[in-house]
């Protein structure tokens, strides 16, 4: 770092380029691309149902970023999404008074969820990889135990508000989805949280190095725990936004672990600790939601839709370790 | 650390040797709790050794995964590929034999090269660009899954009776697969305890810096570790195909062989973290997995329940050895 100050003024001008997160060009480049081959899409229903389908993404992407900063994985998500979505289900037994209590109990189960993910990593110190992946099988049995193997129907209507309601004859946008609010506000706070805040810089100390925070004073357990938590309620959000989308079935949230952290890191998260951000996560998931639609658009069969989200993966992470490498740090 | 030395010196000798022990200690408890549940339950015709055989023989394509799982694990990388390497090499080899018994060599050669390529490609990509092994090889996985989905959707192909051999097979009164499975454990013993290349897998896992200086080319050590965990994922996918006389492209996902294994070495006492762990461990491990799978039979657990209490155990059974470990862990 010291010759870096003495050096000429050069190497400051080619560090300030990458400054810029490239996840935003590659969201922006992706954007164009669809308005060419769909011009119906700068219409704001064009935009707008775009936003809303990787709203849960979005949500679940942001709070995957807390749990990977911190130096660890989440893979019981996608379970909890599920649970939430079976469990709301068989809870309201479409009672629809019944919506505000059985949303604070699921956001009780997710905060359960993540205090027990938290706590076995940090006290029986399970790696969290194994110890989020007993808690994906456990969660996944939980709601077919809970549903009977057969969950049917849909929730009632208000539950589904949040993921299906759109607000009509709003000025200069005519339409506004309440998952798009409902995204916007999660992804502020979480924003605000990880990057404003004391428990965000801590959060990024813990990842970056546990043992020089722990030495600094950060209390290295409960700040591990609250990224767990964090991460276990933003599933708990996404599975009520999922819940309006669709049926209640049992693989509502299957796969979606992985696709959190493939938009986590899209947006230059490092894994095993130390760097990331809630906005570039945000933006990973509308990048890889776009890259959904453009292949859609496309006519691209569902196997190559796989064959591209795991290329992207490999060369998004190859990319950001090349430009690591290169510019030292 | 410095107090450790002039107090107690036998305290870490014990750690070490409790952690040696430890996978012993649990098949044991799960033998025992698969003894009494029999006994309990009055079901003591599952007592005997057909049933002993059978148990065993249930989990050998997870055995023999989660034997390549354990070389890429001690060098601290990780292979998330295997699922979909296994239903892509049951289905080529169903598909290029097609019931023609002249076609089963060409069929495991061309398995066998599939493998060796999905490994190299695994080992480069997690080298030459840096990238995370968990990410590198779910990338891997999506690909290979999203190739083998775009041209097959169902049961493809067909395995001659003759192939077969590798699944239901007998010799000396032993299933084929058992023996199999038991020589291909000896010889990965073998290879990790008494050969240069085995101490080199333990010396990058411990500290790959370390290695590197030490004159050790750590970038072919962890490439040949992946190349060898999808060779064995491929004898995986060949075995499976030879068991369900069929390849289908969603053997490999329906088995969750790729978490599983890791689970299964975790189990066995290996260090996620790399550099300590070995064979008979994850051997064990494979073992604890179907008597627990027994168990639940034998009580007649509910399928939910099943799979709920097989998660909390997974975590129970990592955290028995992890809860001693000093170190922060990720």
């Amino acid at each position: 770092m010291t010759d870096h100050t003495l050096s000429s003024p050069q190497p400051k001008q080619t560090r300030r380029l990458p400054q810029i997160n490239p996840v935003y060009f590659i969201l922006a480049a992706l954007i164009v691309a669809i308005i060419l081959n769909n011009p119906n899409f700068v219409e704001p229903s064009g935009y707008m149902n775009f936003l809303k389908r990787a709203a849960p993404l979005a949500i679940l992407a942001a709070g995957q970023v807390y749990v990977i900063v911190s130096g660890g994985f989440d893979l019981s998500v996608g379970s909890l999404i599920t649970l939430v979505v079976v469990g709301s289900s068989m809870l309201s037994n479409n009672d629809p008074s019944s919506t505000w209590w059985v949303i604070c109990v699921m956001l009780g189960i997710g905060l359960g969820v993540g205090l027990v993910n938290g706590l076995v990593v940090c006290f029986l110190k399970v790696p969290s990889l194994i110890a989020t992946l007993g808690m994906m099988i456990t969660l996944n049995g939980i709601a077919f135990m809970w549903s009977g193997g057969a969950p049917r129907g849909y929730l009632p209507e208000s539950f589904r508000y949040f993921g299906r309601f759109n607000i009509r004859d709003v000025p200069l946008i005519q339409m506004l989805p309440v998952a798009v609010i409902v995204m916007a506000v999660v992804g502020f706070a979480l924003y605000w949280l990880m990057h404003r805040t004391n428990l965000g810089r801590m959060i990024h100390a813990v990842g970056d190095n546990p043992r020089a925070a722990q030495l600094a004073g950060v209390p290295i357990n409960r700040v591990r725990v609250s990224a767990f938590v964090i991460s276990s309620l933003s599933a708990v959000i996404a599975g009520i936004l999922l819940g309006g989308f669709g049926g209640v079935s049992t693989d509502v949230g299957t796969g979606y672990e992985l696709q959190a952290i493939t938009a986590a890191v899209l947006g230059g998260a490092q894994l095993l600790g130390g760097r990331g951000s809630v906005p570039a996560a945000i933006a990973g998931a509308l990048t890889l939601t776009a890259i959904f639609t453009l292949l859609n658009f496309l006519g691209l069969p569902q196997p190559v839709r796989q064959v591209v989200q795991g290329l992207i993966l490999i060369a998004a992470v190859a990319l950001a370790m090349y430009r690591r490498k290169r510019t030292g740090q | 650390m410095s107090d450790a030395t002039a107090g107690s010196v036998r305290a870490p000798a014990m750690r070490v040797r409790f952690e040696r022990w430890a996978p012993a200690l649990l098949l044991l408890a799960a033998v025992t709790m698969y003894v009494v549940a029999c006994l309990a339950t009055g079901q003591t015709q599952y007592l005997n050794w057909n049933n002993f055989l059978a148990v065993i023989g249930r989990s050998i394509a997870l055995g023999i995964t989660a034997i390549g799982q354990t070389f890429v694990i001690l060098v601290a990388s990780i292979d998330l590929s295997v699922a979909s390497l296994i239903s892509a090499v049951a289905v080529l080899a169903s598909v290029v034999m097609n019931g023609d018994p002249a076609m089963i060599v060409p069929a495991i050669g061309a398995s066998l090269i599939l493998g060796a390529i999905v490994g190299l490609i695994n080992g480069l990509i997690v080298t030459r660009l840096d990238v995370n092994p968990l990410i590198a090889t779910l990338g891997m996985s999506l690909v290979i899954q999203g190739c083998l989905s775009a041209f097959v959707s169902n049961f493809a192909g067909a395995v001659p009776t003759q192939f077969q051999f590798f699944a239901y097979g007998n010799v000396f009164g032993l299933p084929f697969a058992i023996l199999f499975f038991f020589a291909l454990a000896l010889i990965a013993f073998f290879v990790l305890r008494f050969t240069r290349f085995g101490s080199n897998i333990y010396a990058v896992g411990g500290n790959q810096d370390a290695a590197r200086f030490a004159g050790i080319s750590t970038e072919k050590v962890i490439i040949a570790a992946h190349v060898i965990c999808s060779l064995c994922a491929t004898v995986a996918g060949l075995y499976l195909a030879s068991r369900l006389r069929s390849g289908a492209p969603w053997i490999g996902a329906n088995g969750v062989y790729d978490l599983e294994s890791i689970a299964v070495v975790v189990i066995g006492g290996t260090v996620l973290a790399g550099g300590r762990g070995g064979i008979w461990g994850t051997v064990a491990g494979v073992m604890i997995f179907s008597l627990i799978d027994s168990i639940f039979n034998v009580l007649g657990v509910d399928a939910f329940v099943k799979q709920v209490l097989r998660g909390i155990i997974i975590v129970a059974a990592v955290a028995f050895y992890a809860v001693r470990t000093r170190r922060i862990v990720a």
